[in-house]
């Protein structure tokens, strides 16, 4: 349901960003901390995308590590999990310095891939 | 990793335009999180107000475009929509001088019982409003009736079964129903979900979640989003400890492995137990200039709360 939320206000901005033009590609930056599932997000885009004057768009979801910095001792660690812990001093001030994008990167316009796909 | 292949993505387009990089300003410039990065992607959200709007650097000689398959640089954050109208909320709340907590829980942790307690203990000397996010009924908002406060309902069905949390254009629907002028603080009881109402800012100053002791010690792994953003956790229900396996140290060390800072409250809405603790943050909140959250959502990707401190930098 999340994800369904998610798609919404992608196809919000994408329709913002096309007008009526044809849309071939939305591109997305997702970081790891956002708890949304790329698998789901390509269903409910389907499903978004279908209902919503985008049908054929695809997406494509460029994926980004969590990765905290100690603040202690200034190791940087990426994370498998969400724990906001430094694995050397475990120290809990960490900065997050990546996994929370959350972001559209580009759209391709048109009804065929980019020019530098050709 | 991905984002090589992003960024190749990038270079070979937006460098063929004649504006190549106006609208991507300021990225890797004097953003505290990214200044340090190792590989400079766009984690920092993009500024509309600053961001000329492609379309109008598209005028005029991209007639290629209905064929063409071209590429064009978007840098928006998804949630960006949702905090352009937070943002609206939070300036109509300041001109007002009312503060607001957005209050979210997982279903039945006792999030409307926490507010009749509080209601009942505030509400004559505190003047609350209480937007309420109930998917397709009035039952939360009928159980806050006769405490003295403004409550303005926003049903967030919408024929396909309902939304799942209350966003800033909702809450701003609702705010033609409260007397902003006449209230001190509002608060905002979000539908109940451990996972939408994290990403969607609405205006608020802070933002607070109740934990049910019966939910288990694991939860603030499993919706680490949710736990990592808001200020304060409330822990419901502790009359029921006695009947419980649960180990609070365990919960209180998964709670600070994503979220150093917050507060906790234990307290029992039913019984009244802990309540004062929570009625006195609350009139922190009012009275106090402290504790304020940023006003973006955590959803427009920046890392601004939980582990990140605010004031950092």
């Amino acid at each position: 349901m999340h994800e369904l939320s998610v798609c919404t206000a992608i196809a919000d901005a994408v329709r913002t960003h096309a007008g009526d033009r044809p849309v071939y590609e939305v591109r997305l930056c997702i970081g790891h901390l956002r708890q949304l599932v790329p698998d789901s997000l390509t269903f409910c885009w389907s499903l978004v995308a279908d209902h919503g004057g985008l049908a054929g768009a695809r997406l494509v979801i460029d994926e980004v590590p969590a990765e905290i910095e100690c603040e202690a001792c200034g190791r940087r660690t990426v994370l498998d999990h969400p724990v906001l812990l430094c694995p050397d001093c475990s120290s809990r001030l960490v900065r997050i310095i990546a996994g929370e994008e959350c972001h559209i990167t580009s759209i391709v316009l048109g009804d065929g891939p980019g020019t530098e796909e050709r | 990793m991905t984002m090589g292949r992003f960024h190749r993505h990038d270079d070979g387009t937006v460098h063929d335009h004649d504006h190549p990089h106006d609208h991507d300003h300021g990225h890797g410039h004097g953003h505290e999180y990214d200044h340090d990065h190792p590989h400079p992607h766009p984690q920092d959200r993009p500024d509309p107000q600053e961001h000329p709007h492609p379309q109008d650097h598209e005028v005029g000689d991209h007639s290629g475009y209905q064929t063409g398959g071209e590429r064009i640089e978007v840098l928006e954050a998804i949630f960006g929509e949702n905090d352009r109208l937070a943002a609206a909320n939070r300036a109509d709340f300041d001109a007002a001088g009312v503060r607001v907590v957005n209050l979210m829980s997982s279903p039945g942790a006792g999030k409307t019982q926490l507010l009749r307690e509080t209601l009942r203990r505030l509400s004559p000397g505190l003047r609350i409003g209480i937007v309420e996010g109930d998917i397709e009924t009035s039952l939360d908002a009928d159980r806050l009736d006769g405490f003295g406060a403004a409550v303005a309902l926003v049903n967030t069905g919408n024929g396909f079964g309902g939304e799942c949390h209350l966003d800033a254009p909702m809450v701003r629907s609702a705010l033609p129903r409260l007397p902003l002028a006449d209230l001190d603080l509002i608060i905002v009881e979000n539908v109940g979900n451990l996972v939408c109402p994290a990403e969607f800012a609405v205006g608020e100053d802070v933002k607070a979640m109740v934990y049910a002791v019966t939910e288990g010690e694991d939860k603030p792994l499993k919706y680490p989003v949710m736990f990592r953003s808001v200020d304060v956790v409330v822990m419901n229900k502790t009359d029921l400890l006695p009947h419980l396996d649960v180990d609070l140290d365990l919960f209180e060390k998964n709670l600070r492995a994503v979220n150093p800072r917050a507060r906790l409250l234990p307290l029992s809405a039913r019984t009244g137990e802990g309540v004062d603790a929570w009625c006195s943050w609350l009139n922190e909140i009012v009275t106090g200039p402290g504790g304020r959250s940023p006003v973006a959502s955590t959803g427009a990707g920046v890392p601004a709360h939980g582990a990140e401190p605010s004031d950092r930098e």
